[in-house]
């Protein structure tokens, strides 16, 4: 059936085509469209009877002419061939090469839409990552098999940020890095996918990465296709290989306009802004991907980026991830525009993860405390300053006054911080009790009496003043 | 025999004649498993628990002759099942890391024995009721399983098997139909169709608290066993926390937790720190008396809908058995988005966001399923059934959240600003609710302080207060409050940090016990009053807010574990001293 072409398309319009006549075509199957100038579409099978077959053309059915179209059946769900090979090269959303390199050979092919991991096989993850950046580290942190998305809008540097994660991120004590690096860039400028390509060569990690690109004005139907071809690579040397894995993934809601796309071509009931009520569930079928599994050494970090559309955190897109993923790591304007890098918004972030990964046996005793504490504090700071916004910042009492300069201090010092400072985890939590240490001792409830004793140091800090 | 006549998406249309409206169906070479949703002619529709891709027309298809059925019985407690009951450890075990298609096992373990003690007043040619309580198993060791009669079957005991070890699918016994004389066989198992409620005598009103240990829940906005919440909330603002909390820490006999949709590591979660925590109502590891139904958001939607259908079945179950369960369902909103696809699928006209017309009335039917009820045999038990909600967008006037509004008692409301605050719980105190105060009043004042409603109500009027004066300091400064309006906002702050915080990664705080509750509730309202007459006296709020009891009293929360109760109270008991000792200050002083 898979060298048989049929001629029996009987209607084809907005993006679907009817074909009859065809029997024993599965569900699911791949299908290739030659049109009359010979050019290739892709589709997929999404409804099958005895007498009819419905396929949706990614590339949509325009310009097609039911006498001089041909389709081919392919048999099979998109697979990707994967092999050791694989690392260092560079892949379009099908899987074929685009780094001028021959294709990859092997028998070993892969189901890109992977199988749902059995809850009761799943590792719970555990193991803190050390980004080298603190307001990751010491208030959000990331652990191994964690999925961790970047929220960031138009013009923030979260491409700068992902690089940088993927440059410092190892486990605690670890000299360098372990990670193998899978990147998947969708829907993104050229311009886009050469600075990670740079960033990666200049890091010396390139020959650990495999990298998926479908840029913007290349199909839609690949970029429905990239993260989950990257997805399968990633799981391969995971779980084949017994890799530590990163993926990287931006621009996730390139996918889910994609997506859409899609959906209103199949006329699919539309839920939210247009999104298909499916669009949950299809993410979840990505992100799900991230993970460890008991008894196997590898794991699979996911690091996707996706910009919020309008900076709007409840819109669909960064809504549904949110309810997918394990915390988010938000990049805010406001900050940008002070000139603080990385602009971590901090309030609005979370790692859900973080709480089993830190403290005593992971990173340091005080550090649950800490966090918990710079959340309230600073939580409390930006009321003060709202609050000085309107009476002037001369009307504060001292007490409320010490909270602005707090703020201050910690946006400045502690998210803030160089492209290339790389702080352990312990130099954060320092530099956190050097905050700290701005507040008065009975203002911290969150930490120990023990933690003030040890770390706290007022009145030094009242000294200094 | 019949065929598939099409597929669509998990919907296939199927040439099978003499089915019925929700029998299952075994579809195509895979033997994939699903249920007929419509039947037209010689035709059958069909929805199907797991990914179609690869099946074709004309492949076989066959009625099971049942509806999607549980097994009820041994076996049950300590496991982990999908959405249609499939154990997921022996799936594991069969096909690997990823659930392979078409796996077929039975859910309750057919190889292990239990020892079965048969119930002593049953005799040979006794009359045997539906529901009637046949025996025990020993199956955990808090946990003792009584097995039940199937609901439907009565008749003539014709045997019962004497005390031993027995596999569920062994006979036990036989009981003679009176009206047929047909004899049916027992055993330690029976199934039921999870879309039908199981029958009992008669409801009955719900009395008790579901005491949680959480103090914001239990002293704020109570659950009755029996009784109905739910957890609405924006992404990240706790709602799965919360369920953990309540599923550790309840003083239910059996929890069951179903995953709907939500992530896979959560499960994992639970699966590991279950078994290690001990249950301090009875002293074992909670996994004894704990059951999990996952269906994770990336496995397929269908079984997603079925879920909740097998949780509070197997939740009726040992309702019927003179137990309380707590059923906790995260995310109902999952379960109504699948309820959703399906309905797309099958050209359903959308009424609301894309919702079909009879989500609420599917809502109101599922929630209808708990309720502290008199069983078949004659004990008492309870389903308390708590929902979370994931709203899009976190906003809370959108379909499941309002439907799911007006059926349930208790509205625990989750606010992202509490939660970015770090705040947790972060249950919005001013937009929860609870209709069950009345009795756990009645609680309270027997089992804990007769002083609790007047309590509770006095801090709520605080914290209501402290939101006005908040609005006042946020416009023009906490300069413009008078010294009472700032000891005010001080004493709400006071029971926001001290009382309604609670966090759930403490090992002292995470559980409190209702005399520590009331307690910590006193305690505060005391330094509340305490300071008041200070105040009215005429001394500065700003000498008293440098009391460093208020920094203290903060703490003990976390300092005193429940059993410290002694300790805390001896606290409780200085706090008239501390305000004392500033009064003769105060008096040789006075300031103003
Ligand atoms: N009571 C609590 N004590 C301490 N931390 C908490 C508490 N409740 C929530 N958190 C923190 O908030 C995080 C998010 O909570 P949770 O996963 O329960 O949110 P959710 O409402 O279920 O979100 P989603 O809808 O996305 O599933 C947790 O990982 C934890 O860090
Ligand atoms: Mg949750």
């Amino acid at each position: 059936m898979k060298n048989i072409e049929f001629r029996t398309a009987s209607s084809a319009q907005g993006g679907l085509i009817v074909m009859s006549g065809v029997p024993g075509v599965s569900a699911g199957s791949r299908v290739q469209i030659k049109d009359h100038a010979g050019r290739l579409r892709n589709g997929l099978v999404i409804r099958v009877s005895d007498d009819a077959v419905l396929v949706e053309v990614f590339e949509g059915t325009d310009e097609l002419d039911l006498e001089r179209t041909w389709v081919r059946f392919l048999d099979e769900p998109f697979m990707l061939p994967v092999s050791r090979d694989i690392m260092g090269r560079i892949f379009n959303g099908a899987g074929h090469p685009r780094d001028g390199r021959p294709p990859l050979v092997s028998s070993d092919k892969r189901n890109v839409n992977g199988e749902a991991l059995n809850p009761a096989a799943r590792a719970y993850p555990r193991e803190f990552i050390q980004t080298g950046v603190s307001a990751i580290d010491g208030m959000n942190s990331l652990t191994r098999g964690q999925k961790l998305p970047i929220f960031s809008g138009g013009g923030l540097p979260h491409n700068r940020v992902a690089a940088q994660i993927v440059r410092q991120a190892k486990l605690l004590g670890e000299e360098s890095s372990e990670f193998v690096v899978v990147f998947a860039a969708f829907g993104v400028s050229s311009g886009d996918a050469r600075y990670f390509q740079e960033s990666f060569e200049e890091s010396g990690v390139l020959n650990r990465v495999v990298m998926f690109l479908n840029l913007a004005d290349e199909p839609v139907i690949e970029r429905l296709l990239t993260p989950r071809a990257a997805l399968t690579a990633a799981e391969y040397l995971a779980y084949d290989l017994d890799y530590h894995v990163l993926v990287v993934m931006t621009d996730m809601t390139a996918y889910a306009e994609a997506l859409r796309e899609v959906a209103v071509l199949r006329g699919d009931v539309p839920a939210r802004k247009g999104y298909p009520g499916y669009l949950y569930s299809d993410l979840a079928e990505i992100y799900e991907r991230a993970g460890r599994i008991k008894n196997r050494p590898g794991s699979i970090t996911m690091i996707p980026v996706l910009s919020m559309p309008s900076d709007d955190i409840t819109h669909p897109i960064p809504d549904l991830t949110g309810y997918i993923t394990e915390g988010q790591i938000v990049l805010g304007r406001e900050l940008a525009n002070q000139g603080v890098y990385p602009p971590v918004t901090v309030l609005p972030s979370l790692s859900r993860l973080m709480k089993d990964g830190i403290g005593k046996n992971y990173t340091r005793e005080d550090h649950p405390h800490v966090a918990s504490q710079l959340f309230a504090s600073y939580a409390k700071a930006l009321e003060v300053r709202g609050l000085a916004a309107i009476i002037g910042a001369e009307e504060l009492s001292e007490g409320d006054r010490r909270y602005l300069e707090f703020a201050n201090a910690f946006e400045r010092k502690f998210i803030g911080q160089g492209e290339d400072d790389d702080r352990s985890v312990f130099d954060t939590l320092n530099l956190a009790w050097d905050l700290l240490s701005m507040l008065p001792p009975e203002v911290l409830i969150r930490v120990s009496e023990a933690e003030l004793e040890k770390y706290h140091k007022w009145q030094a800090a009242a000294e200094a003043v | 025999m019949g065929k598939i006549l099409e597929i669509n998406g998990p919907i296939v249309k199927l040439e099978l004649p003499e089915t019925v409206i929700g029998e299952q169906v075994r579809v195509g070479e895979l033997n994939l498993v699903g249920e007929v949703i419509g039947r037209e002619g010689n035709t059958a529709l069909a929805q199907l628990y797991e990914n179609t891709e690869g099946l074709r027309p004309g492949e076989a298809a066959d009625g099971l002759g049942y509806p999607l059925s549980v097994e009820l019985g041994p076996g049950l407690l300590n496991a982990i099942f999908d959405g249609v009951q499939r154990p997921l450890e022996a799936v594991w075990a069969q096909s690997g890391d990823r659930i392979a298609r078409g796996v077929q096992v039975h859910s309750l373990p057919r190889d292990k024995a239990w020892h079965f003690v048969p119930n002593p007043s049953l005799k040979s040619g006794a009359t045997l009721a539906g529901g009637q309580v046949l025996g025990t198993v020993q199956e955990t060791e808090s946990i003792q399983h009584r097995i039940l009669t199937p609901p439907n079957t009565t008749g003539e005991l014709a045997e019962l098997a004497p005390e031993g070890d027995y596999r569920v699918d062994e006979v036990i016994g036989r009981v003679k139909d009176r009206r047929d004389g047909q004899v049916h066989k027992l055993q330690l198992f029976h199934r039921w169709p999870v879309r039908t409620p199981r029958p009992y005598r008669r409801r009955d009103h719900a009395v008790k608290p579901l005491l949680t240990g959480q103090r914001i829940l239990d002293t704020f906005y109570p659950l009755l066993k029996g009784g109905k919440g739910a957890i609405p909330g924006p992404f990240g603002a706790g709602k799965t926390m919360l369920q953990q909390q309540i599923a550790r820490w309840c003083n239910a006999e059996i929890v069951i937790y179903v995953g709907c949709g939500e992530r896979g590591n959560e499960l994992t979660d639970v699966l590991e720190f279950m078994p290690e925590l001990i249950d301090p109502h009875t002293g074992r590891p909670l996994m004894e008396r704990t059951l999990l139904v996952a269906n994770t958001s990336n496995m397929p939607v269908v079984a997603r809908e079925a879920s909740v259908y097998v949780g509070i079945t197997i939740a009726e179950y040992f309702r019927d058995q003179g137990y309380d369960v707590v059923m906790v369902a995260d995310s109902t909103s999952r379960w109504a988005e699948a309820l959703r696809e399906v309905a797309g699928r099958l050209g359903q006209m959308p009424v609301e966001e894309g919702y079909p017309a009879y989500l609420g009335s599917r809502l109101a039917a599922f929630y209808e399923r708990a309720g502290r009820v008199e069983a078949l045999s004659g004990e008492f038990g309870s389903v308390s059934l708590i929902g979370a909600v994931s709203p899009p967008g976190g906003d809370f006037s959108e379909p499941v959240t309002s439907h799911t509004k007006e059926i349930i008692q208790t509205f625990w409301a989750l606010s992202k600003e509490l939660a970015d605050a770090r705040h947790y719980p972060a249950i919005d105190w001013l937009e929860s609710f609870s209709g069950y105060v009345p009795q756990a009043a009645r609680w309270w004042a027997e089992n804990v302080d007769p002083r609790w409603a007047e309590f509770r109500a006095k801090s709520l009027e605080l914290l209501a207060e402290s939101e006005e004066l908040q609005r006042i300091v946020n416009l023009v400064g906490v300069e413009a409050l008078s010294s009472e309006q700032r000891w005010t906002l001080e004493a709400a702050g006071l029971i926001k940090e001290g009382l309604l915080q609670q966090a759930a990664t403490d090992d002292i705080d995470s559980y409190a016990s209702p005399e520590k509750q009331f307690a910590l509730l006193e305690a505060l309202l005391r330094i509340h009053d305490e300071g008041m007459k200070l105040v009215k006296m005429g001394a500065s709020a700003r000498r008293l807010l440098q009391v460093p009891l208020l920094a203290q009293a903060r703490r003990w929360k976390s300092q005193y574990k429940s059993e410290q109760l002694e300790e805390l109270k001896a606290k409780i008991a200085e706090i008239p001293d501390v305000f004392e000792k500033l009064a003769e200050e105060y008096e040789q002083a006075p300031q103003g």
